[in-house]
């Protein structure tokens, strides 16, 4: 059996508005509402709706024998919640098909696997929630952004529980290999991985609209002649690429859609191909070997690594900075600042910082809401400054010594609580004997400890804050 | 070629230009270049072969020998009343005065020091008419293909020797008198300026701005316009003692004349927001004009003159000096036809903020460009700067590769290609 294994990825960020560096200190609220919303929309009528009608229909016609996957980043998730619940319902009636897997990645669309293990397992549940909460499905397979995949990411993922794995099919890593096989994780061969072919994806995502590539225009006849040609013993083509490719990359004018509603025909009819679903292809297919990949890659540009976001000092810096808050954010429990570090993380904010603009300036240029990547660096960092004021007020900030004085203390005021607690349960004791209806008393009592503990934190913590700043 | 100013009486950014384009065309095999510029008083090199030309104008022609050319070149110069703004940081004093119907010419001698020439009594437009004489007597003596005149005040001898010869002129606009006199332009300026852009064949403008400026505003065939970008002489590295800033603070620097087509109020305003959040840092500008009492206490007013310095008109070296003490430059002029000093900036390492109305913002990458008006969007750019210390790094070494790319050579090829297409060879 040969399968098609197609998948599409659903993003977009929450951008920034312009943020001043006067600002730092005086407003926390960071993001561009009007352009968000304005873009969430736009995508929304050119792509989501009807490449989702399309696909609804082609599901409808073909049965279980057409089928796709889909990963919707958990901040586009949260968007379509804020902007366009309509775009979400349409998502969730593909969902009811039973022919779309969802797949998991992280909640931020962040780079996280590459800093920090713990938030990175953090941001994955989140999202599986997410998932769960609105398509009914627990994923089994994940994706991480921007198909970032190295040995040890993948090895972390499978002790998370996941059966496999998509990344790019990328030429230095598989070198005479083919994409269209399994494989599996160099440390975890439990953890399958499934490949891009990078050369027929791209024909779609990328070149299908231009006029000078010798193979426009594209027709979902001459595709299926393309997939017919490959090697007979290959198993898995696995088209992956963006959902925006339908309608925004390749405006509805190129023919894009209709391609999309040909294609799924044309291949069942024309071809011994099948089209499964991520989970599917990796229960029905065994691995013919490993894959090794030390050094991270991702599914960008020419070089098929990580330069695109962290390519630069710009971007070096602003995300080291972002990740120095970690560990203080790891003890906050605000739920704002939490949403706004989620928000940080996403990768298109260093995407945006990204000084390659030459060889690549097409790609980089969409949705860019910056004029430079010094732009987008000089406001990123404001409001990385702003933020960082906010987690250290949260959060104490001062050193270990300094803060583990400050736990004691709060124990040791603890105990005294509970002391006094215990006294007066034993007195409540005591009188309950003698009375019965003393019953409200210690739930009140309960009630307050909680409060006075906060409290005292908070005293100790402006304390702190004045003796820092002098 | 009629010129203004040449080596080594060099001082404004058209005799850095008229002097780095003849050095790259100095390159070019088939092109040689004959340079005419007027010439002071007494000030001529007697070795030199002599002529008379018209009246009482003599012309002196020497073959000269530049260092980084690559052959000799004709160089003649024309005594001649006229020797017009030779510093420009001087011009607004001369324009002061012409007001009042006297006219003070001046001139910086090797050392840079200033020397009033003294008796130029006579009208200047009829001192520009003189060399216009003296360029048509040249004309008719010397063999050539082309001409070539910069400026306004060279464009009546270019139209002379074209008339005289009948030769293809062609005219190069590094500034016209809307950049120049801030929106208040002479008639009698515009009159000349129209007259030279009319009568060329090819125009040659140092930015799309000014092309703009040449279409829109005195109204040319755009096909007759054409954008060469100036290019920046490498620097060479010279092992100086610099001084070092004697405490850890950051400085940012506007080095230019005071007036009002190069922003300074906007510099000022910025600074003022930037020293609200920032302490370490000092703001300096370095020139001198007739705005600059106003700014003082503009700066004043604002109650930043203890983070705020004015140095006056700053030369030669010191203006390296300074550039090496800067961690930020910034031009935020209204209007730059092209802005060739933050390309300097960029050679001695310095991150620079340009504003969107300069010509050179057209073809810089690795340069902070806002609004000349965005005083928020200005201070914010020298906040970041000075804050994320990526930043710098980034636009210094990226800065540095650009600007080195930048060379006269490839300037000087784009002219050729205008000469060829005005004298209609291809």
């Amino acid at each position: 059996m040969r399968t098609i294994c197609l998948y599409f990825q659903v993003h977009q960020p929450f951008r920034f508005r312009r943020y001043r560096f006067f600002d730092i200190g005086n407003d926390h609220y960071y993001y561009d509402d009007f352009s968000n919303e304005s873009i969430i929309n736009k995508v929304a009528e050119k792509c989501y709706l009807p490449a989702n009608n399309i696909l609804l229909d082609l599901i409808r016609k073909h049965g279980s024998r057409f089928k796709i996957a889909f990963s919707i980043s958990g901040i586009a998730i949260d968007q379509f919640e804020l902007y366009t619940p309509h775009v979400l319902k349409s998502f969730q009636k593909l969902a009811e098909t039973g022919s779309v897997e969802f797949l998991a990645e992280t909640n931020a669309h962040s780079l996280v696997a590459l800093k920090d293990k713990n938030e990175f397992l953090k941001q994955v549940r989140t999202h599986e929630e997410k998932v769960e909460k609105y398509f009914g499905q627990k994923p089994r397979v994940f994706r991480n952004t921007e198909l970032v995949y190295s040995d040890e990411m993948g090895a972390m993922v499978a002790e998370m529980g996941y059966k496999a794995m998509l990344t790019e099919g990328a030429k230095h890593v598989l070198g005479w290999k083919s994409p269209n096989y399994i494989y599996c994780n160099a440390i975890n061969p439990k953890l399958k991985v499934l490949l891009k072919n990078f050369k027929l994806s791209d024909d779609i995502a990328f070149r299908f609209s231009n006029k000078s590539w010798n193979e426009w225009p594209l027709t979902a006849e001459k595709y299926t002649g393309w997939l017919n040609n490959i090697d007979r013993k290959e198993e898995v083509v696995n088209l992956f690429m963006d959902y925006e490719t339908f309608g925004e990359h390749q405006w509805a004018e190129t023919g894009i859609f209709e391609f999309l509603k040909a294609f799924p025909g044309s291949v069942l009819s024309n071809s011994d191909f099948s089209f499964s679903t991520p989970s599917e292809v990796v229960n029905k297919l065994q691995p013919v070997s490993a894959v090794h990949v030390p050094h991270p890659i991702s599914w960008a540009d020419e070089e098929r690594d990580l330069t695109a976001w962290l390519g630069n000092e710009l971007q070096e810096e602003a995300f080291n900075k972002l990740y120095d808050l970690s560990e203080k954010i790891s003890k906050c429990k605000d739920e704002t600042i939490l949403k706004d570090w989620n928000y940080l993380q996403t990768s298109d904010h260093f995407y945006y910082m990204c000084t390659k603009f030459f060889s690549d300036g097409d790609v980089h240029a969409y949705f860019n809401p910056y004029e430079s990547p010094y732009d987008a660096f000089i406001n990123y960092m404001n409001v990385l400054s702003d933020f960082e004021i906010r987690v250290n007020a949260a959060v104490p900030q001062t050193g270990k010594d300094q803060e583990i004085a400050n736990l004691t203390k709060l124990i040791s005021d603890k105990e005294k609580l509970i002391e006094k607690y215990t006294a007066e349960i034993e007195k409540l004791k005591k009188l309950k004997t003698v009375s019965g209806k003393a019953r409200s008393q210690p739930g009140t009592q309960k009630r307050k400890s909680p409060e006075k503990t906060p409290a005292a934190k908070a005293s100790t913590k402006t304390r702190r804050k004045t003796g820092g700043g002098k | 070629m009629f010129g203004w100013e040449f080596p080594p009486h060099i001082s404004g950014g058209l005799g850095t230009a008229s002097y780095g384009l003849t050095k790259g065309l100095s390159s070019i095999e088939e092109i040689e270049v004959t340079f005419v510029v007027p010439k002071a008083y007494g000030d001529e090199d007697q070795s030199a072969i002599r002529l008379i030309g018209a009246g009482d104008i003599s012309i002196i022609r020497k073959q000269i020998d530049i260092e980084g050319f690559r052959k000799k070149m004709d160089f003649l110069e024309v005594k001649s009343g006229i020797v017009p703004y030779v510093d420009p940081e001087d011009y607004w004093r001369l324009t002061e005065k012409e007001v009042s119907g006297e006219y003070r010419f001046v001139q910086v001698d090797d050392e840079g020091k200033i020397q009033f020439s003294g008796k130029y009594g006579t009208d200047l437009l009829t001192e520009i008419a003189n060399y216009a004489v003296v360029s048509s007597v040249i004309a008719e003596e010397t063999e050539f293909d082309l001409i070539h005149a910069h400026d306004w005040l060279a464009y009546p001898a270019g139209i002379a020797a074209k008339e005289a010869s009948g030769k293809p002129l062609v005219i190069h606009v590094h500034a016209t008198d809307f950049d120049r006199s801030g929106g208040k332009v002479n008639p009698d300026v515009y009159a000349i300026e129209k007259r030279g852009m009319d009568v060329a064949d090819r125009i040659i403008t140092v930015s799309n701005l000014t092309r703009n400026t040449v279409i829109e505003k005195y109204h040319i065939d755009p096909a007759k316009v054409i954008t060469v970008y100036n290019a920046v002489e490498p620097v060479v590295e010279k092992e100086s003692s610099w001084f070092r800033k004697g405490m850890d603070e950051k400085i940012v620097t506007f080095l230019g004349r005071i007036t009002m087509q190069k922003g300074p109020e906007y510099f000022i305003s910025a600074a003022h927001r930037v020293l609200q959040k920032m302490n370490n840092v000092r703001f300096v500008m370095a020139g001198s004009g007739d705005l600059m009492n106003k700014m003082i206490s503009h700066a004043a007013a604002l109650k930043i003159m203890d983070k705020f310095h004015f140095t006056g008109f700053l030369k030669g070296n010191d203006v390296f000096q300074m550039l090496h003490l800067s961690d930020v430059y910034i031009m935020p002029s209204v209007s730059e036809p092209f802005g060739i000093s933050p390309l300097e900036a960029m050679q001695s390492n310095v991150p620079v903020i340009i504003s969107r109305q300069s010509g050179v913002a057209e073809i810089l990458t690795h340069a902070v460009k806002v609004d000349y008006w965005d005083i928020n969007a200005m201070a914010d750019a020298i906040y970041g700067i000075l804050k994320y210390p990526a930043l710098s790094k980034v636009f210094i070494k990226f800065g540095k590769q650009e600007v080195d790319d930048l060379k006269w050579e490839n300037s000087a090829l784009k002219v050729r290609e205008v000469y060829r297409s005005a004298i209609g060879v291809n």
